[in-house]
C-alpha cells in the first residue's frame, strides 16, 4: 500500500530563492508525524504545497497514491486533506456553529437550487447536518458557545474551533500548523492530549508543524527535520534528539 | 405542507396581486413612488448578495440594470408590435418574458464581467466594475437601435391602462422574489459559504469551498435581479437614457446597502424604502441632492460604520 502522503524530491523556488529543495517525505495512514526546523526552514511552505496553495517547481506530491499537481486547495480538501493555520483563520463574524457547519458542506448531497425549493430532502439533510455539527462541537466542549461569533472566543477555544472545523471536512490527513503557538504550558499539555485523542477517535493521519519540542517529542511517532529548505533528518523522537545534524541546526556546531 | 418561507412568499404574492388589481385607481404619483420603492428593494437586496454577504465590492450594479432595462424595453416597445400578436395581444405574457430576458442578458453580462474580474479584491474589483458600468453606458449611447444618446422613448408604462396591472404586479412580485431568493440562498449550509467567502477567502478555500464559484454565483444572481429591476424601471419611467445608468445610480444602490448594514436582510430593505422616499423629499433640493446624499454617507460612515439597522433578527439562523 502506498503511503497516504508522499513528497518526492519536491522543490519550490520563489524567484531566485529556493524555499524548499528536494524534500522527500512520507506520512502513512493513521500516523502522527512531526515537521520541525528552525524559523524559515520551509515548514509552512511544505504545508502550502501539500494543500495546493503553491505548486512545486519540481518533484511531485501524491496523496492516496494520486498525484496532486494542478489541484486547487478546495479540491484537495474534498479528497481528504484539511488544515489549520499558523495565525488562526476562522470565519470571525460567523457563529461557532456556522463555522463548523460550513465545513460540512462538502458532504451535502443537495445543491444550491434546493435552498430555494426548500423541499423535504433539503430539510432532512439540513437537520441531519445540524445534528452532526452539534455532535462534533459537543465532543470538543464547544456547544456551550455555539451561538457566539467565532471572534469572541478566547484564544485557546479559537485554536480548538479551527481544528474542529477542519475535522468537519472529514479528512484523511490533518495538517496542523503550529497549534501550540501562544499557549501556556498547561494549555500545551491539553493540546497534546487533544491531538492524540483526535488521531484515535477520527482514525486519521496528522502532520504537525510545531516549534515546541515538548509537544513534538511527546506525541509524534516520526519526525522530519528541515533546515534552510532541505531535509536534514528523519526518525523517531529518540533518534532525532540524538541526531548531530539536528542539534547543530538548533544549537550550533559546537554542541553537536 | 409548504415550508414557512414559501407560505410567506405566496402571501406576499397574493397581496401583490390584490394591490395590482386596484392599481388603476391609485394616484399616479403614489403609485410611481411605490413602484420605485419595490425596484430599489430589488436592486439593494440583489447588490447586498454581492457586496454585503459575499464581500465583493461591486460598483457596477447600474450597468447590469441598464442591460436589463434596454433588453426588456426593446422587447416590449421596439419588437412589441410584432410580438404582441404572437402572444395573443396580452402584455400579461409579454412583460414577464421581457423581464426574464432582461434578467438573463444581465446575468450573462454578470458572468462575463465576473469571471475575469473576481480574481481581484477590494478596491481593484470596485474599479473594474465601475469601468464596466461606464462601458455599458457608452455602448448604449452609441447604439441607434435603442435610441443612442437621445434615449429610448415610448415604452409602455403604468399610464397605459392595458399595462398598468401587469407592471404593478410584476414589480411587487419581483421585489418579493428577490428577497426570497437571497434569503433562501443564505439560509442553508450551502449559503453560509457566501458569508465564509466574505470573512476569509483563504480559510474558505481550505474548507473545501470553491470560492470562485461562490463569487460568480453571487455576481450572476445579483446581476440577474438587477436586470429584472432595470426592465421594471423602464416600464415605470417610459423613457430610458444611458445617462440614467451612470456611476451615481450605482452609488445610490451601494448607499442603500451600506445604510442598511452590509449583509443584513431586513436592514437593507428598510434602507431601500427610506432612501427612495427620501429621494422624493430631496427633490426640493434639486441639483444639491447628491451633495445631501454624499453627506449622509459620510456622516453614516463616521458614526455607524456597521449600518443603521443592524439588530439581530433571530439569534439562531435556520
Amino acid at each position: 500500500m502506498p503511503p497516504l502522503l508522499q513528497l518526492d524530491n519536491v522543490t519550490i523556488c520563489f524567484g531566485g530563492l529556493t524555499a524548499v529543495c528536494e524534500v522527500s517525505a512520507t506520512v502513512n495512514e493513521h500516523e502522527l508525524v512531526g515537521l520541525i526546523g528552525p524559523n524559515g526552514a520551509g515548514k509552512t511552505t511544505v504545508f502550502n504545497m501539500v494543500t495546493g496553495v503553491y505548486q512545486p517547481t519540481k518533484g511531485r506530491i501524491s496523496f492516496t497514491g494520486q498525484p496532486t499537481a494542478g489541484l486547487k486547495p478546495f479540491e484537495l480538501t474534498a479528497r481528504g486533506i484539511a488544515r489549520t493555520f499558523q495565525n488562526i483563520r476562522l470565519f470571525p463574524s460567523l457563529t461557532v456553529f456556522d463555522n463548523v457547519r460550513v465545513a460540512f458542506h462538502l458532504h451535502l448531497e443537495h445543491d444550491v437550487l434546493h435552498s430555494l425549493t426548500r423541499g423535504k430532502k433539503f430539510h432532512r439533510e439540513e437537520a441531519e447536518l445540524r445534528e452532526r455539527t452539534r455532535e462534533l462541537l459537543s465532543i470538543f466542549n464547544l456547544e456551550r458557545v455555539q451561538d457566539e461569533p467565532a471572534k469572541s472566543l478566547p484564544y485557546g477555544d479559537q485554536r480548538r474551533l479551527e481544528i474542529v472545523r477542519a475535522l468537519a471536512t472529514k479528512p484523511k490527513l490533518l495538517l496542523l500548523d503550529e497549534p501550540a503557538a501562544g499557549m501556556n504550558p498547561a494549555e500545551k499539555l491539553e493540546l497534546m492530549k487533544l491531538i492524540q485523542f483526535i488521531q484515535e477517535k477520527f482514525k486519521l493521519a496528522i502532520l504537525l508543524v510545531e516549534h515546541d519540542m515538548k509537544v513534538v517529542m511527546g506525541i509524534c511517532q516520526r519526525i522530519h527535520v528541515l533546515e534552510y529548505g532541505r531535509k536534514i533528518a528523519e526518525g523517531t523522537p529518540t533518534e532525532i534528539r540524538a541526531n548531530p545534524a539536528v542539534i547543530a541546526a538548533y544549537l550550533g556546531k559546537e554542541h553537536a | 405542507m409548504l415550508p414557512r418561507s414559501q407560505i410567506w412568499l405566496l402571501v406576499v404574492l397574493a397581496a401583490a396581486g390584490g394591490a395590482a388589481a386596484f392599481s388603476g385607481r391609485m394616484d399616479d404619483y403614489v403609485l410611481d413612488v411605490a413602484l420605485g420603492v419595490c425596484i430599489n428593494i430589488t436592486l439593494a437586496v440583489s447588490l447586498n448578495l454581492i457586496n454585503g454577504f459575499t464581500g465583493q465590492f461591486s460598483l457596477g450594479h447600474a450597468g447590469f440594470m441598464a442591460v436589463g432595462a434596454y433588453t426588456a424595453a426593446s422587447l416590449t416597445k421596439t419588437l412589441g408590435e410584432k410580438l404582441l400578436p404572437l402572444v395573443g395581444g396580452q402584455p400579461w405574457i409579454l412583460l414577464p418574458i421581457a423581464l426574464l430576458a432582461g434578467g438573463l442578458v444581465a446575468a450573462v453580462a454578470g458572468l462575463a464581467v465576473g469571471t475575469p474580474s473576481l480574481r481581484l479584491k477590494g478596491d481593484y474589483l470596485a474599479i473594474v466594475t465601475l469601468g464596466f458600468g461606464e462601458i455599458i453606458k457608452v455602448i448604449f449611447q452609441n447604439v441607434d437601435f435603442v435610441g443612442g444618446a437621445l434615449g429610448l422613448n415610448g415604452i409602455p408604462t403604468t399610464l397605459n391602462p392595458a399595462w398598468v396591472t401587469v407592471i404593478v404586479f410584476s414589480t411587487l412580485a419581483t421585489a418579493a422574489l428577490t428577497v426570497y431568493v437571497v434569503w433562501g440562498l443564505l439560509h442553508s449550509t450551502y449559503g453560509r459559504g457566501f458569508l465564509a467567502v466574505a470573512d476569509d477567502e483563504i480559510a474558505a478555500e481550505s474548507m473545501g469551498l470553491n470560492t470562485t464559484r461562490y463569487k460568480i454565483t453571487a455576481f450572476v444572481v445579483g446581476a440577474f435581479f438587477a436586470g429584472v429591476a432595470g426592465g421594471l424601471y423602464a416600464h415605470t419611467k417610459g423613457t430610458l437614457t444611458p445617462g440614467g445608468f451612470d456611476f451615481t445610480k450605482s452609488i445610490e444602490i451601494v448607499v442603500m446597502v451600506i445604510l442598511g448594514g452590509m449583509g443584513r436582510h431586513v436592514g437593507v430593505i428598510i434602507a431601500a424604502i427610506l432612501l427612495t422616499v427620501a429621494t422624493e423629499w430631496l427633490r426640493n433640493f434639486g441639483d444639491y441632492r447628491m451633495i445631501v446624499y454624499s453627506l449622509l454617507l459620510i456622516v453614516l460612515m463616521l458614526t455607524r460604520p456597521q449600518g443603521l439597522f443592524t439588530w439581530s433578527w433571530k439569534k439562531k439562523a435556520a
